[in-house]
């Protein structure tokens, strides 16, 4: 712009000029003439300065200017803002020994939905429906959603992210695993064994769930630590819904893990919950053997410690690789214990000290093939219950909160045909009744349609 | 006054300070990791996040892998869903607003070069296909310089400070890197019609860069391991020669394309596929001298 109105300004100039100097003499019109001459190089020099700063200003350097702008083959349909969906197909046949409708943790207070090894024969799995995508530049929303083979729905995930508005923060609300330990966070189908822990299922009733928002930070260092803070609603086993206003949990967890030399990395964390149960019911049977619903109201608080090792040569995963996993937990439940809830209704101080772990180790130990061996213990201790120690009644009428070590071995061998489909053979003998065994054998095949998704560490 | 003075050089030394600093790059895979030392120079601090006997698909999403990425100012990957398996875990829980998709500081290769292979129908029964197209992309050495140019105009935009430094060794690596060109495209030019039969679907930029035929792969289809009922039925199919070499990349197992160099009687060729990938494939300019030079003693 500006170099157009110099231009015309130095035409202008250059016919105004000899008009002006019509009828002058010869010397005038020389001196006139090298003046214009003088002008006009001037105003050429200012010109060709001003192109070249203009030049300059477009092009901030060479290198830049020249650099190929993104290749278009993206679709333009007007579905191309479709989130990412993934479709999980699962299923198993199940060959239990004894009757699962017997199942019991023994020496636990049952609670939550997951517990137990399912039902005889073909079992359709869950089937799991995964929707996510970007919200707008500030928020990515993730939708998980199951069905079992009772046709009930549920939402096990449905949470909405943010990641990095503030430096090495993650925010994450709506309803998530929670960050509890190390197995909890990740989805069923990604396990190297068709069930939780034996752990899980004595604690969380399979998967805790939590209702509310997750804050974790990342230091700004090399090696990996990570804090976290969880809270929520916890109505997920073993808290229970109160009907108050505020949060009903809360947690802190941290992470550290590194990798050492190419082949191995790692990842240890801490974790510790605390929740609220009320009126958390459950059956048992009384001394005569009549059934009795009995139900805890207090606080149940747990602290555990996880760690993952992987290994594989050079760290290419694709021959050969080995997880090694292990977790513990402990969990403490103070409060009241009511007995026989519809019947006698009485009530005394409950209080309990249990805990448990598991190690696993799964090993690829060529393309598609893997085998792995799990272990499981539980300690329940003997919780002391106000209504035996004052002799209202007898240890007898709690015949579920007897002390026991529930134990389980597993050993599995899975096949996957390629990264979307596994095959897998397990067997276990699982010793968490009272005094019983019982042999399970599992034949489960997991399928995954769609997307591609990516797998946490 | 002189209080004043004080605060003002602290003020002022705040303000240089982050010039000072190196640029954190981030790079996926090797090759983008010789790049980005090539064109950043000292001016760069490279982390390089997998090797190159590792597979690309499948990398794990190490914990050091995320802590890391959170502390890049600039992130360069391949893209094409070549990271699809890991990526995104990083970018999820880095918490690093500089390097999400769509700022300067995160760099897609692929978005910039033509991708081939594309394919026209998306369906897994094809094997592990990428929508967009073969995301393996390094190996044509024009891909590289174009990658380049990207990368020197996102490092000027980040760290402008250091603009003139990053044009200066752009000129020098691209006007480097072309010579090669001309040079790699004469000394490959015997390779012209080879026929190859690749482990994997990837090296398909070199193959059509050199003038050279991919006649099959080893893999029944992109990412599902052969059988050994494929392997004889590969026999049989390249038996009275269909095809001159076998090759595999650095990262690949060798057990399948030796057995089938040993019932095939042709020589199986070892190549880099990407820096590191052989003891030749030092740096980028080494990577293509080695994939040459070995495909040329294999044609012998």
């Amino acid at each position: 712009m500006f170099r157009k109105v110099t231009l015309a300004a130095a035409v202008g100039a250059a016919f105004a000029v000899p008009v002006a100097a019509f009828g002058a003499d010869d010397a005038e019109v020389q001196k006139i003439r090298d003046e214009i001459k003088d002008l006009k190089e001037s105003y050429e020099n200012r010109i060709r300065q001003l192109e070249q700063r203009l030049e300059k200003a477009e092009q901030p350097a060479p290198a830049a200017a020249s650099a190929p702008a993104p290749t278009q083959n993206a679709p333009a349909a007007a579905n191309a803002f479709n989130p990412a969906i993934s479709l999980i197909l699962g299923g198993q046949f199940n060959n239990l020994q004894q009757d699962p409708k017997t199942y019991q943790i023994g020496g636990f207070i049952p609670g939550g939905d997951e517990v137990g090894p399912g039902s005889r024969s073909f079992n359709l799995g869950e089937s799991e429906l995964t929707v996510s995508a970007s919200i707008d530049p500030y928020f990515s929303g993730f939708f998980v959603m199951s069905v079992n083979s009772d046709n009930e729905v549920e939402v096990e995930e449905g949470y909405v992210q943010n990641t990095g508005s503030l430096p090495g923060f993650t925010f994450k609300f709506g309803r998530m695993l929670s960050g509890f330990g190390y197995l909890n966070e990740i989805h069923q189908h990604a396990w190297d064994f068709v069930d939780a822990p034996l752990v899980h299922q004595a604690f969380f009733g399979g998967q805790l769930q939590e209702d509310g928002l997750q804050a974790r930070w990342l230091a700004p260092t090399p090696m990996f630590v990570e804090l976290g803070v969880e809270t929520g609603r916890g109505t997920g086993f073993p808290g229970s819904d109160r009907d108050k206003n505020g949060v009903n949990s809360a947690m802190v967890f941290a992470h550290v893990g590194d990798d050492v030399g190419n082949s191995n990395s790692y990842r240890v964390g801490a974790s510790y919950r605390t929740t609220k149960a009320q009126d958390r019911a459950y059956d048992d049977v009384d001394a005569a053997g009549v059934p009795v619903t009995n139900a805890f109201t207090g606080d149940s608080k747990m602290w555990g410690l996880d760690f993952v090792w992987k290994w594989a040569p050079n760290g290419n995963t694709v021959d050969r690789n080995f997880k090694f996993q292990a977790e513990y937990m402990h969990r403490t439940e103070d409060g009241d214990l009511a007995f026989d809830t519809t019947g006698s209704n009485q009530s005394g101080a409950y209080r309990s000290s249990q805990s448990g772990w598991y190690v696993q180790g799964a090993y690829q130990f060529m393309p598609r093939w893997r085998v792995g061996l799990r272990y499981d213990q539980l300690d329940s201790g003997t919780p002391n219950i106000g209504l035996v120690s004052s002799g209202a009644l007898t240890a007898a009428d709690f015949p579920r909160l007897a002390d026991n070590d529930p134990r389980r071995t597993t050993a599995m061998i899975d096949f996957s045909p390629s990264e979307f489909s596994r095959f897998r053979l397990q067997f276990a003998r699982d010793e968490a009744r009272f005094n019983e065994a019982d042999n399970q054998v599992f034949l489960q095949y997991i399928m995954s349609l769609g997307t591609h998704g990516a797998h946490k560490f | 006054m002189s209080k004043w003075k004080i605060l003002l050089g602290a003020a002022m030394l705040c303000v240089c300070a982050p010039a000072l600093a190196k640029v954190e790059v981030f790079a996926c895979l090797p090759e983008w990791a010789a790049l980005a030392t090539e064109l950043g120079g000292d001016k760069v601090s490279v982390y390089q996040a997998s090797n190159a006997l590792q597979d690309p698909h499948h990398i794990e999403a190490r914990p050091s892998l995320i802590a890391h990425m959170r502390n890049a100012d600039l992130a360069i990957c391949t893209g094409a869903e070549l990271e699809i398996g890991w990526l995104p875990v990083l970018l999820q829980n880095a918490g690093n607003d500089k390097i999400k998709p769509g700022q300067p500081g995160f760099i897609s290769a692929s978005d910039f070069v033509e991708r081939l292979e594309v394919p026209t129908r998306l369906d897994r029964a094809d094997g592990d296909v990428h929508p967009a197209g073969n995301p393996h992309i390094q190996l044509d050495p024009r891909n590289i310089a174009k990658v380049g140019m990207v990368l020197t105009q996102r490092l000027q935009q980040i760290d402008a400070a250091n603009a003139a430094y990053y044009d200066a060794r752009a000129k020098d690596f691209q006007a480097r890197w072309s010579q090669a060109i001309s040079r790699w495209e004469k000394e490959a030019a015997p390779l012209k019609g080879l026929r190859l039969v690749p482990y994997h679907k990837d090296s398909v930029y070199l193959i059509k860069w050199l003038g050279m035929v991919e006649v099959m792969n080893v893999e029944p289809k992109p990412g599902i391991p052969p059988s050994a009922g494929h392997l004889s039925d590969l026999v049989g199919r390249l038996k009275g020669g269909a095809a001159d070499v076998i090759t595999r990349s650095a990262y690949q197992d060798p057990k399948a394309a030796n057995s089938l160099a040993e019932k095939t009687g042709l020589p199986v060729v070892e190549l880099p596929y990407t820096v590191g990938g052989t003891k030749g494939a030092k740096d980028l300019f080494g990577l293509f001298d080695d994939s040459i030079a070995r495909l040329k003693a294999a044609k012998k």
